[in-house]
């Protein structure tokens, strides 16, 4: 090959590279496009600040979707949370490396189960549970469940990252402390943790994300009621199931309305993608 | 108060940051072996290589197959030279900078756009705009533009991960910049590519929410890429709607999950062979 052919090379592979970002532009204008109009037409706040959603009649709000998202989302992580990062100071601090090596593929293939066999496992079992042990108007199809559910599947996710955040903390650290006399819990929890903050906090945030994004997992279980959360056991219906649920039939003005409801999903998302970067200063990459 | 003895807090941490993790190993055990054990009876080959009946609530579920590898090849063959390539361009062939963080945080955004939402614009521009119609096309582009991002990040690890010093070889016998990458830094990385690689096929095979509004539901075999076709994913999503537990939706969900765990316990036994090779 020659050298003239070989500097050819690298403008391609830019162009190549940029696919990347023209594909997340394409992907806005159009959701953009399809759903900005009805939203100018109902109007920004009503259509985000009204709880009325009754798109054969024309009165599309999405208030109650907004807030079934968020409540299944903090719901999420309050069981995500302290499982995650405790499993992540486990694999990264304490345990041996015959545990890591079952562990760690453990929690990455909980990654890999497709998210509706999530839906069906929680539909046949925690739903019940819920239903029996708890009751509630949602009759086991709830923001908890939900929360559960969710709450196994970004697992991965927040352990992935905190592991990795963990790591990156350099042993001098750890060393140090050590040696003052501290023990190894009281290392973790003085030093590592408060070293690796931001690094966890930024897979929280994804895994927050992640939740905000899914789908079929909660569709299934959460009974996908258009009312305001109220409780834990209350029925919502979240943004994503919302698009879900109605894009089948929706026509006209009612698509378009579902269109608009990606676009408040798109927004979330992208706002929490670029504060996981801005808290981590640049992208987490695994210490090698 | 009386402060906790530090020894006696670090064993109860220790355990309960135990129980904590084993419990994500018996949920990660009592989902896969729960729907595994339940459907396990329902495969045999009739189940596998039939066409199904009435809705696809009997019979098999030969179509879903079809559909499910059809679409998973599509989804790879557009995704994996794009990503490759963004890959070997952040690595190889530029330096740290604006460009290089622009591209990282547009990949980034990609891989956090939720997947209803690819679903949306796939529809909107795939099945309207181009007038691909429900099909496999349609949905392999929608599904393709989700793992790149994760083919991306991937490949990015195993090509850095490859040691410097064989670069330097590669350029010290004469070789241009393009010769070692190929000839040098891709097939050292290959085993680390192929991992990513391996596991997007698992989040093609299981992908649901972007599939149903751009590939459709049809229950035919697909012809071509342009025929819409139903993905086995898919397919136990509609039964589990319709009819719940049936003995159908187990067996469909445990063939599911069969074909992920071994295309994931694969890219396990590539990713060994890497590390190995690189350290």
């Amino acid at each position: 090959m020659s050298l003239t052919k070989d500097r050819l090379v690298s403008p391609v592979l830019l162009a190549i590279a940029c696919f990347s970002i023209a594909a997340l532009f394409v992907i806005g204008l159009f959701i953009f496009v399809e759903g900005l109009p009805i939203m100018v037409k109902v109007g920004v706040w009503k259509f985000i600040g009204s709880t009325d959603w009754s798109p054969l009649e024309g009165k599309f709000g999405i208030l109650a979707m907004i807030a079934g998202s968020l409540a299944v989302a903090a719901g999420t992580l309050v069981v995500a949370v302290p499982f995650g990062v405790g499993c992540a100071i486990y694999l990264s601090e304490f345990a041996s490396k015959r545990a890591v090596t079952l562990i760690k593929p453990a929690v990455e293939l909980l990654f890999a189960i497709p998210s509706v066999v999530y839906g069906f496992v929680g539909v046949l079992f925690i739903v019940p549970f819920v239903r029996e042990h708890l009751g509630g108007a949602g009759h086991g199809f709830c923001i908890l469940t939900a929360s559960f559910v969710l709450g196994i599947r970004v697992l991965p996710v927040i352990v992935g990252i905190s592991v990795d955040a963990l790591q990156a903390v350099p042993k001098v650290y750890r060393d140090g402390s050590l040696a003052l006399g501290a023990t190894k819990w009281q290392t973790t929890t003085m030093v590592t943790l408060k070293a690796a903050r931001s690094g966890i906090l930024a897979g929280v945030i994804l895994g927050m994300a992640n939740v905000i994004g899914e789908t079929m997992a909660v569709i299934m279980v959460i009974g996908n009621a258009v009312v305001m959360p109220n409780s834990p056991l209350d029925s919502v219906r979240t943004l994503t199931s919302n698009i879900a649920l109605e894009m089948g039939y929706a026509e006209g003005d009612h698509r378009r309305a579902l269109f608009a409801t990606g676009v408040v999903l798109f927004i979330i998302t992208m706002i929490l993608n670029t504060l996981t970067r801005y808290v981590t200063g640049s992208r987490v990459r695994k210490k090698k | 108060m009386r402060r906790l003895n530090p020894k006696k807090a670090e064993l109860i941490a220790k355990g309960v940051l135990l129980l904590f993790a084993g419990t994500a190993v018996l949920a990660l055990v009592a989902i896969v072996g729960y729907v595994v054990v339940k459907g396990i009876g329902v495969i045999n080959l009739e189940f596998l290589f039939g066409r199904p009946r009435s809705m696809g609530r009997e019979g098999g579920i030969l179509p879903f197959i079809i559909s499910s590898i059809y679409l998973t090849a599509i989804s790879l063959l557009v995704s994996i030279p794009l990503g490759l390539g963004s890959a070997i361009y952040l690595t190889e062939y530029t330096t740290e900078g604006w460009v290089t963080k622009a591209i990282r945080f547009g990949v980034d955004c990609l891989a956090g756009v939720p997947s209803i939402v690819l679903g949306l614009f796939g529809f909107m521009f795939f099945v309207k705009l181009l007038n691909f119609s429900w099909s496999i096309l349609s949905g392999s582009l929608t599904v393709s533009l989700m793992i790149l991002p994760f083919i991306i990040r991937s490949s990015e690890e195993a090509i850095r991960a490859v040691p410097q010093s064989y670069r330097e070889v590669a350029f010290a016998t004469g070789g241009t910049k393009w010769q070692c990458v190929t000839r040098v830094v891709l097939p050292c990385a290959l085993p680390g590519i192929m991992t990513g690689i391996v596991l997007a096929i698992g989040k093609c095979v299981g992908e649901t929410a972007s599939v149903i509004f751009t590939a459709g539901t049809s229950l035919r075999i697909p012809g071509s890429i342009f025929d819409s076709g139903r993905t086995l994913a898919i397919h136990f999503y509609l039964l589990v709607r319709e009819t719940g537990a049936s003995d159908m939706a187990y067996g469909s969900a445990a063939t599911l999950l069969i074909s992920i765990l071994i295309v994931n316990f694969f890219a396990y036994w590539l990713m060994r062979r890497f590390i190995a090779r690189v350290s």
